[in-house]
């Protein structure tokens, strides 16, 4: 049954990246507890966007200024000295929540390619609001002095640590959203993707849905960028480009849309990727670039339709 | 303030705009009828400005600098549209994003292994480098003046291509309904490539004249991008008119902002912060715009009829 | 004596030069089972669009149930009790049948922002999706995507998406459209059943079709209404025989 495959391939994963860090450490090998972390976070920022586009179809380039926004929450707040760590999370959370609801409100009254291009200037905008703010950075950006505390609770400055708590985001975020997508809210979403025009006819005003969905998946990507401070230790503007929303939205595609879990893959394969064609040229891009180009054009389902299956890969 | 300044500044919104228009145009036409969309548009402005940059420190002359990268982005278009866009066109945009997204990386990258990855240096033309008095006691560079008389000129010869010629005529038809065209017999495919290499070699004309203003440097293409995006969407996807309204528009506006704003703020704020929400605010200024604009017309202000 | 349940006054609809709808004026009394035909490019898309709220008039006025909607939303309508199937089918085809109208029966069945428990779950959409799709011969085929059912049922499911939500009014666009001869008396068979229960606005080209059901026809050529009666009346009415001169029945 395709549910019994997708479950498994789920549970692999999940398994295969709980040992992360023991492993490294085992190996003695940090930067990959460090590389493996910045994965998972990218990955819970790929399944925010999958929500909205996987299962939405509104392709939004948003998702580089909520982890910009969610970054900045954390470092702001430490460069006045404060450093409660719910206090990060939760300015994170309402900052990025109401970027998204603002930025969604204007939007939304569009679609199709008004939409996209819309969203594109909007993240560029904060970007350049980043880039002005000389008092936080500027475009050199600034350091943050302290990781977010947690007050003995969660030490985030210990590297396993922050890796578990950014693990048990991502599955918190997995399993929720899974629910969210089988729930009214869920198919009203769906239903607006498949047939924006049919769902009006039948009664449903989608915009206040689709706006719904919007906050919620900026929120998401919010926390991933308060885990990325803490990750970095540095927050720049060049976290908002909107080049960074590009690869996120990257991510959803290779790892397979509208599935939850393949943006996950998704962000395993194309951080590793980069890890290792950087390693061999410093001119990676040119690489990247046509395999991006050639997967678009020949493998559009992505890794998990690969191991999960067709009729996953299709939502049903 | 004094007039004079307000004046520079203005011509300088103006030049601006037609910069921005230039690339506007090829974006608009190539939304309006293929309804592709292309975020590699940016890396044709950036083959103009790095090829003309080079052939002119290389031989001297800037008009050999044109010669030279106007075919350039023209070839180097019609591969991309030849090899890659014509399996996209029916494509849904997502896919057209992704792809052309995996073209910025590789334009942008390459550009990086030819010439390096600092800036190249594009000087103004000893023909062009000294100031005209526009009026008596109006001294404006000439360069700049260049560019908007210019780009004036390519404006007018634009309209009357897509207002005055049956091929205009058709591009015009492709923007309001494209099946139709084709169902006419109409060649789309040669009318795609011409519309195409058209927007290409507009934005090589944006990106050549822009070399000597801006720094030549991978990845320039895209900021101006998003500005040609935003003005688009102002003036109304598959609009000319709109877009030539649109950029002058923005145009205006971003320089004015950015060279007013801060003063004008530092009259009724601290001047530390107006140092701060000053260029903020500036660089803020096109996309409050947008909204405002998107508020009231969602379809822009000038969209092509029958949409 | 009430109101008629729609009441379309004087309604314009200019595209460019063309006049689409010229000053086209329809009641439909509840109950009322009326066909509106006439030939190719007479506007009959175009009206279904003005009553269905995606397209606005430039003159003239609907009432629905008292209440002036002129203006009002699609969805709104919808919310009202006023329901629509398209010419074109339009279904959400990556959803089993049975999904396609348990959602229509959630747009009807109070608020969706509930995030949490499966939709799948819920008895009180899928029970009345179950018996809508029963109702229009669709028993048995509940978990089919919809983009693989035969085109019958697509517009079998097409009436069925409109039937969900209980709807006072129901405009159909050629439901019967690219039918054979076997789907399209099923067709006429289902309308049949929905006679009198609910009150039809039915846009058709099927001769067969309009006359087995029609309780009073409008007749509308270029825009305007010719003539509008009981069907033995429209049947030997002479201006309406001359518009259709070789347009007997619908290709």
């Amino acid at each position: 049954m395709p549910l019994g495959r997708r479950a498994l391939t789920v549970a692999v994963g999940a398994v295969a990246l709980a040992a992360i860090p023991p492993i490294a450490v085992a190996l003695g090998q940090p930067f990959y507890l460090d590389l493996f972390t910045r994965i998972l976070i990218f990955a819970i920022a790929a399944l925010s966007l999958d929500l909205i586009l996987g299962y939405g179809g509104m392709v939004s380039f948003g998702h580089a200024a909520y982890l910009g926004i969610g970054a900045y929450a954390v470092g702001i707040l430490s460069h006045y000295g404060l450093t409660d760590g719910v206090l990060h999370f939760a300015v994170a959370i309402l900052a990025s929540a109401l970027a998204a609801l603002v930025i969604g409100a204007i939007s939304l009254r569009t679609s199709g390619v008004y939409f996209i291009m819309i969203t594109l200037a909007f993240t560029q905008m904060i970007y350049f609001l980043g880039v002005s703010l000389n008092v936080y950075g500027g475009d050199d950006g600034m350091n943050i002095t302290a990781h977010s505390d947690f007050g003995g609770v969660l030490e985030l400055d210990n590297a396993s640590v922050l890796y578990y708590v950014t693990f048990a985001a991502l599955l918190l975020f997995y399993f929720a959203g899974r629910r969210l997508v089988g729930s009214r809210f869920g198919m009203v979403i769906r239903g607006a993707k498949s047939n924006e025009r049919r769902m009006a006819s039948i009664g449903f005003a989608t915009f206040r849905y689709k706006l719904a969905a919007f906050v919620i998946s900026g929120a998401m990507c919010g926390v991933a960028g308060a885990l990325l401070a803490n990750l970095t230790l540095f927050v720049s503007p060049s976290i908002m480009h909107w080049t960074r929303s590009g690869e996120v939205m990257v991510m959803v595609i290779l790892g397979g849309m509208g599935t939850l879990f393949g943006p996950a893959l998704g962000a395993v394969a194309y951080l590793l990727l980069e890890h290792v064609l950087s390693g061999l040229t410093q001119h990676w891009q040119v690489v990247l670039g046509p395999i991006l180009v050639l997967v678009v054009l020949f493998a559009r389902r992505g890794v998990f339709g690969l191991f999960a299956g067709p009729t996953e890969a299709r939502r049903g | 303030m004094q007039p004079l300044l307000v004046l520079e500044q203005g011509l300088n919104g103006v030049q601006f705009g037609i910069m921005l228009f230039l690339m506007a145009a090829g974006l608009t036409l190539v939304f309006g009828i293929m309804n592709l969309i292309n975020l590699a548009h940016g890396s044709f402005y950036m083959i103009g400005a790095y090829v003309s940059a080079w052939v002119f420190q290389a031989s001297g002359s800037f008009l050999l600098g044109i010669a030279a990268a106007i075919p350039a982005a023209l070839l180097v278009g019609i591969a991309v549209e030849v090899g890659v866009f014509r399996a996209l066109y029916t494509r849904e945009h997502l896919d057209q994003v992704l792809a052309t997204f995996g073209l910025i990386l590789f334009f942008n990258e390459m550009v990086r292994i030819i010439w390096g990855p600092t800036a190249l240096y594009a000087s103004i033309p000893r023909f062009l480098s000294g100031q005209v008095e526009l009026l008596p006691g109006v001294p404006y560079p000439a360069f700049r003046l260049a560019i908007i008389l210019v780009g004036l000129a390519v404006a007018l010869l634009l309209y009357l291509l897509v207002a005055k010629t049956r091929l205009g005529m058709l591009i015009r038809a492709g923007a309001s309904n494209r099946v139709m065209v084709g169902a006419l017999g109409v060649n789309v495919r040669l009318l795609y490539t011409f519309v195409f290499a058209l927007g290409a070699a507009l934005a090589a004309f944006s990106g050549l004249m822009a070399g000597p203003i801006f720094t030549v440097e991978s990845g320039m293409g895209e900021s101006v991008l998003i500005l040609a995006f935003v003005v688009i969407v102002i003036g109304g996807i598959g609009s000319i008119r709109g877009a030539f309204v649109a950029s002058l528009l923005v145009g205006i506006v971003d320089t004015m902002g950015r060279a007013f704003l801060r003063p004008l703020l530092a009259t009724v704020m601290a001047p530390a912060a107006a140092d701060n929400t000053g260029p903020a605010l500036a660089s803020m200024l096109i996309y409050i715009l947008m909204a405002t604009v998107l508020f009231f017309r969602p379809q822009g202000l000038f969209p092509p009829r029958g949409r | 004596m009430a109101e008629p349940l729609l009441v379309i006054e004087q309604l314009v609809k200019r595209f460019g030069g063309l006049v689409a709808t010229d000053a086209v004026s329809l009641e439909l009394p509840a109950g009322e089972l009326h066909a509106v035909i006439g030939p190719n490019g007479a506007g009959k898309t175009t009206l279904i669009a003005q009553l269905a709220g995606e397209l606005m008039p430039d003159a003239g006025t609907v009432r629905f149930a008292g209440e002036d909607v002129t203006r009002l939303a699609p969805y709104a309508r919808a919310r009202r009790g006023l329901a629509r199937s398209f010419q074109i089918t339009s279904v959400f085809r990556e959803f089993t049948a049975l999904d396609n109208v348990a959602l229509a029966v959630q747009a009807h069945a109070g608020h969706s922002f509930r995030f949490w428990r499966p939709a799948r779950a819920e008895a009180a959409l899928r029970e009345p999706a179950r018996a809508i799709l029963a109702e229009v011969g669709l028993e048995g085929r509940e978990e089919v995507p919809a983009a693989t059912l035969a085109h019958g049922e697509k517009r079998a499911l097409e009436i069925a998406l409109a039937l969900a939500a209980r709807p006072r009014l129901l405009l159909l666009d050629e439901p019967t459209a690219g039918m054979g001869s076997e789907d399209s008396a099923r067709m006429v068979r289902l309308l049949a059943t929905l006679k009198g229960r609910l009150t039809i606005l039915l846009i058709e080209h099927d001769m067969d079709a309009v006359f087995a059901l029609a309780d009073r026809i409008t007749v509308l050529v270029y825009g305007r209404v010719i003539a509008t009666g009981a069907p033995q009346a429209i049947r030997a009415n002479a201006e309406v025989r001359q518009a259709y001169l070789g347009e007997e029945s619908a290709p």
